[in-house]
């Protein structure tokens, strides 16, 4: 056993199952969570309570639910594809818990489960195949709402997945790799943005940032872009068109039921904490915070590791919060809009921008 | 470790691949190709193509596929509806042309002609590869790459003629 256990290939396939585990429990956690926090967040932008009953503050709301939409009886629509009918939830949620595997949610190599030399592009990979799971749904319910449903998503998801993926490239000509960790790395430490010609009380006339990717001026635009197609991606207002109850009853799932209705919500709640995740790998600096800057410049020495993790959770949370934020806040846009916003708009923006930081980053490289 | 996954995706694209062809119901067949590209990518990986799978997943399945589902979704094809000469005239040229690629590899196999095993890469030099790809499409390969480019924008401009050119006569007629 302890011969077995010297093997180094066993060592790391054993650390690798654990993180999984923990994660895919964590994960499943966070889910039943963030949707308690949403109905909180939503009823009280819509001046009610929320959940209440269940356990103090409505705490226990979620178990109860799960109970209840295990225990719910299962429909399955006549002449619906049945193997396609059952695929479909399981594709909502397969990748982004594989996508999981290359965040790093912390300093490597504690709380990173692999670093790829390609992981934001494994990223884009499994989000493109996220709409399998919309579009095979509504095909296989034999519905016709849940096949507009799924139509719209199939070519919402592939119009702005465009956006998204060009969004990412200056954050690759800045980082100079593919690596989500180093990505993250690489945002470390401070720079130095200008020299004041004033002199400000205890800081000094030199004024130094944080050098995560949205303090960098040719990273603005790209990291809106991101959070407009990852609220697209993820088929959220104001994009959910896919599921727009006015027009389409419920969209791809009105024939869903039971744990695979449960299925496709909770791989929309994945997919927000997978896309969040990547938001704060590029442009918020990963698992840096005070504390654990590791930096040249400051205030801050190193810290112990697990204070990554607890930034990195603190700046999902605002990001998850902001998710949920706009929901309930701004309508949902009309088809055509939809299409010409991702096509006309973000499109053209995005390339614009990807030209602008080649440009600016050459320039500056060249000049020193 | 390497040689059983190995196995086990050729095997997953053979049988996936198999299913393409053999299967009725076309969007079942479009499935089953997907699958067929994401066994192909965990080949590259195990290669260390990384950047190579990735995109694979990325073009082929994630965005070519799609489009694919959504025309035989658009157009409703329930089952394969030609029948008769035609088919049949397609079945026989398309089995030919399989014996013929059979017999082909199969001798080259007997002569010892076939590829040998692939060099040994070690993890660190192929790290690079997003970077070696870049240098060698964007130097070497410049020509053949730009020529793609233009090829894929003819493709683009030809699509938007004829989609226009439909959606102008019943105005005109009007």
């Amino acid at each position: 056993m302890a011969e077995l256990w010297s093997n180094p290939a066993v060592q790391s396939l054993t650390w690798a199952l654990v993180k999984v585990l923990i994660i895919l429990q964590a994960l499943l956690g966070a889910v039943s969570y963030l949707i308690y926090a949403e109905r909180k967040i939503c009823g009280h932008i819509q001046a009610r309570t929320g959940p209440n009953r269940v356990g103090p503050f409505g705490l226990l709301q979620p178990i109860a639910d799960g109970v209840k939409l295990l225990f719910k009886e299962e429909f399955i629509p006549a002449q619906a594809n049945k193997v396609i009918f059952h695929l479909a939830p399981i594709l909502a949620v397969a990748p982004a818990i594989v996508t999981f595997s290359v965040i790093p949610m912390g300093p490597p190599p504690m709380f990173v489960v692999t670093d790829i030399n390609v992981g934001l592009l494994l990223f884009l990979a499994m989000s493109s195949l996220g709409v399998y799971a919309i579009t095979l749904g509504g095909w296989a319910s034999n519905n016709k709402y849940a096949l507009l449903g799924g139509l719209r998503a199939s070519a919402q998801m592939i119009s702005y997945e465009l956006a998204m993926g060009l969004s990412t490239i200056p954050v690759i000509l800045y980082a100079g790799t593919l690596s989500l960790v180093g990505i993250v790395e690489r945002q470390g430490g401070w720079y130095h943005v200008v020299t004041l010609p004033w002199s400000l009380p205890g800081l000094g006339a030199e004024l130094w940032l944080p050098n995560w990717g949205i303090f960098h001026w040719y990273l603005v635009i790209p990291f809106v872009i991101f959070l407009i197609t990852a609220f697209a991606e993820t088929n959220r207002a104001p994009f959910d068109l896919p599921e727009a109850e006015g027009e389409l009853v419920a969209g791809f799932h009105t024939e869903y039921s039971s744990m695979k209705w449960a299925l496709f919500f909770l791989g929309e709640y994945m997919n927000m904490i997978v896309i969040s995740s990547i938001a704060v790998t590029l442009f918020f600096g990963g698992w840096h915070g005070p504390g654990l800057m590791f930096g040249t410049h400051g205030w801050f020495s190193p810290g112990p590791p697990w204070m990554g993790l607890v930034w990195y959770l603190v700046k999902l949370g605002a990001l998850m919060f902001f998710f949920i934020w706009v929901r309930w806040t701004f309508p949902r846009l009309r088809y055509d809009q939809l299409m010409g916003f991702g096509w006309k708009v973000l499109l053209p923006a995005t390339i614009v921008n990807v030209l602008i930081a080649a440009l600016w980053l050459y320039a500056r490289g060249a000049g020193g | 470790m390497t040689i059983a996954l190995f196995v086990g995706f050729a095997a997953l694209l053979v049988v996936t691949s198999l299913m393409v062809i053999l299967h009725r119901n076309p969007v079942t067949s479009a499935l089953f190709l997907v699958l067929a590209f994401c066994s192909l990518a965990g080949i590259y990986l195990l290669l260390h193509a990384e950047f190579l799978g990735m995109v694979q997943i990325v073009v082929y399945a994630g965005a070519i596929m799609v489009l694919f589902l959504f025309v035989i979704m658009y157009l409703n094809l329930q089952h394969d509806v030609e029948s008769g000469v035609q088919i049949a005239l397609r079945r026989g040229i398309g089995w030919l042309a399989g014996a013929g690629l059979l017999l082909a590899g199969a001798t080259l196999l007997g002569r010892g002609l076939a590829l040998g095993p692939a060099a040994e890469v070690s993890p660190d030099q192929a790290s690079g590869n997003v970077a070696a790809i870049g240098k060698a499409l964007y130097s070497r390969y410049l020509f053949p790459f730009e020529l793609t480019s233009v090829l894929l924008l003819v493709a683009m401009v030809g699509v938007i003629v004829i989609a226009r050119g439909r959606a102008r006569s019943p105005r005109e007629d009007a």
